[in-house]
């Protein structure tokens, strides 16, 4: 076939404009045309970035320069490097604010689901701070912080000894609380409205159902609710791990990751760009890459064996389950007819 | 003693609940509020409030806006946000443009590479930004795309998994047959494209509109490393840098700056709410 094409393309000068006006040549045409930009730029911002990472990582290096080959030194410095391991355990701290982020923003989102009143302005109080951009966030959570400022006022109307309180931002031992406290602030909104979205798509029936069998609040939140939106949760639940190794911008903008704040991201970027150790912030970035890989393996595995349904809206387990209760019927069958 | 079917303790019960409902929901509000009413009411503080009053007594008048205009100024706001329109003109057009483009292709023609691109896109949509910024770097600086607003604006048109997407997901709920009708009536694949789908995906460019503003505008890490000329090439997301420097406690103005890059994202937010909550929504069904 495109043999005989190609002939008729030399023989005739019309073959190619045939070709052009017939719907697989247009079909070729727009293919490339179409994916010809975002491809180069998906090259040279993604893959080609990507590629020099992995080879960076072995290089004791700057941007510009001489550079040394060094194996997999670069490797063995993030595992042994004292900040850089510490940096690490702030991301437990960031994880716990993702829990209570992930369970108040639950909550709030069943509680607005149901008739309440004012519901807009509270949703929407609770999710502007999310379109807030990140500078913004930093001036209004260091002005926050201040001692004798806002905090320090508000809890003193509560009445605690403004005297007594800490440095919320400088000393060591609560300033990464207060750091994990404002991405409660700016991401329990979007969250929220996430689990409302969900929650908005369940089947209407199933309430009205759940009302006629004198189900109470609590009773719909744990057996229709969540039942139909486990889904989504437990994405967010899974996706907040590797979220929280990679947080980044509440220490950026607030600390500059001073006074122990640096999580692993700051402390990259302060490898690459200001000591210009570029070779070992790839190796960071690699490291970190490979944790997001294995948590996105454990999602897949996750969700295949436990959360997808096939046709019959059963899941791998409960398949797995009624397979070994039919065994087992089938068992008891033979015995009785023995 | 019953009242509308229900049973005094049902009653109660349902009261209790209610009641814990409205102080939960005003204690979040309250929380989310604060940070951002204490900016509001020192913003309107002269100086001299701001010196000797405690953070949270009102100012004195509410119509002293010198702490705007000097905080205008000094963070050349003006140059800011033309800079900021014009990136968000720019990046929404092309990355809704091309990410509409490679959906378009991706979901109607099947050619040898098609699932190869899916799933890298997928892939790369794992990689955190800042990560990427590592290597990004060098070959920004190769390209002498660094103090560029070109530069700048090219990075962020680039892979934009989540439009894509929309657009495929929006695709798949497009006949085909729509296509072959417009094909048998003499269309070609350009004017089936940009004629009959396009119009129709309006529903998803809103979507997109909305995720990729709201993360252009508010993008911060990326515009502080790639334009760090101040003076002339500041966007709104980073003017407020000025003040990290040596006025760095005067929180009058810096409140005002921080209400003044705030206020856009309130209109909006005020007009567009419905559509910023489904946009969010829908955005992570595949995320």
């Amino acid at each position: 076939m495109k043999k005989a094409n190609v002939t008729t393309a030399v023989k005739k000068p019309s073959g190619f404009r045939h070709w052009f006006h017939s719907l697989r040549g247009q079909q070729t045409i727009v293919t490339i045309l179409f994916l010809a930009v975002p491809l180069i730029l998906f090259f040279t911002f993604t893959c080609i970035p990507f590629f020099n990472m992995m080879q960076f990582s072995l290089y004791d290096m700057k941007y510009i320069g001489e550079r040394t080959f060094v194996g997999l030194d670069n490797y063995i410095s993030v595992f042994t490097r004292d900040d850089i391991l510490q940096s690490l355990k702030l991301a437990l701290y960031y994880l716990g604010a993702s829990v209570i982020q992930l369970s108040l923003a639950l909550f709030l989102a069943t509680v607005l689901s149901f008739k309440t009143k004012f519901a807009s302005f509270f949703k929407g109080t609770i999710f502007f701070p999310y379109l807030l951009c990140g500078i913004a966030v930093g001036f209004i959570f260091k002005f926050f912080f201040t001692q004798g400022f806002v905090l320090d006022t508000v809890l003193s109307w509560v009445g605690l000894n403004v005297n007594t309180l800490p440095m919320w931002l400088k000393d060591t031992s609560v300033n990464n609380f207060s750091l994990a406290g404002t991405s409660i602030w700016r991401y329990t909104g979007q969250c929220m409205v996430l689990f409302v979205g969900a929650i908005m798509s369940v089947d209407p029936n199933l309430y009205e159902a759940a009302d006629i069998d004198g189900a109470n609040g609590i009773n719909k939140f744990f057996h229709v609710i969540l039942p139909s939106i486990k889904t989504i949760v437990v994405l967010n639940i899974i996706l907040s791990i590797s979220g929280s190794i990679s947080a980044f911008e509440p220490p950026y903008v607030i600390t500059g990751g001073s006074f122990g704040t640096a999580t692993y991201f700051v402390l990259m970027d302060r490898i690459a760009h200001q000591n210009l150790k570029v070779g070992l912030a790839s190796a960071m970035a690699v490291v970190l890459l490979g944790i997001i890989i294995l948590v996105t393996v454990l999602q897949k595995v996750i969700f295949h064996f436990f959360l997808d349904e096939d046709d019959n809206g059963m899941t791998y387990k409960e398949r797995r389950a009624s397979r070994k209760r039919g065994k087992a019927a089938a068992i008891g069958k033979e015995r009785d007819r023995v | 003693m019953r009242m509308r079917g229900l049973s005094v303790s049902q009653i109660v019960r349902k009261v209790i609940w209610t009641v814990l409902k409205y102080i939960m929901l005003c204690f979040c509000s309250f929380v989310a509020l604060v940070p951002l009413v204490s900016c509001v009411v020192t913003a309107f503080k002269t100086p001299d409030e701001y010196r000797d009053t405690n953070v949270m007594t009102m100012p004195g008048s509410w119509l002293y806006f010198e702490n705007f205009t000097t905080a205008w100024e000094k963070a050349r706001m003006g140059r800011a946000f033309m800079n900021s329109i014009l990136v968000l003109v720019v990046v929404l057009i092309g990355s809704i443009l091309f990410s509409s483009m490679l959906a378009f292709v991706l979901n109607r023609f099947k050619f040898h590479g098609n699932g190869l691109i899916r799933n890298l896109f997928l892939i790369a949509s794992l990689i955190p930004g800042v990560a990427m910024q590592v290597t990004v770097y060098q070959i920004m600086y190769k390209m002498h795309l660094i103090n560029s607003l070109p530069g700048y604006m090219i990075l962020l048109m680039g892979t934009d998994v989540i439009s894509i997407y929309i657009f495929m997901q929006f695709f798949d709920n497009l006949s085909t047959s729509l296509d072959e009708s417009a094909i048998l009536d003499g269309c070609t694949y350009f004017g089936v494209f940009f004629k009959i789908l396009l119009p129709l995906l309006k529903p998803a460019i809103v979507t997109c509109m909305i995720l990729k503003g709201v993360s252009t505008y508010n993008e911060y890490y990326m515009a502080s490393l790639y334009l760090q000329d101040k003076n002339t090439l500041g966007v709104v997301s980073t003017a407020l840098r000025v003040f990290t420097g040596p006025i760095g406690s005067q929180y009058n103005y810096i409140c005002a700056g921080v209400i003044i890059t705030m206020l856009p994202a309130l209109i909006i937010f005020i007009i567009f709410q419905k559509q910023i909550y489904s946009g969010l929504a829908s955005g992570s069904v595949k995320g």
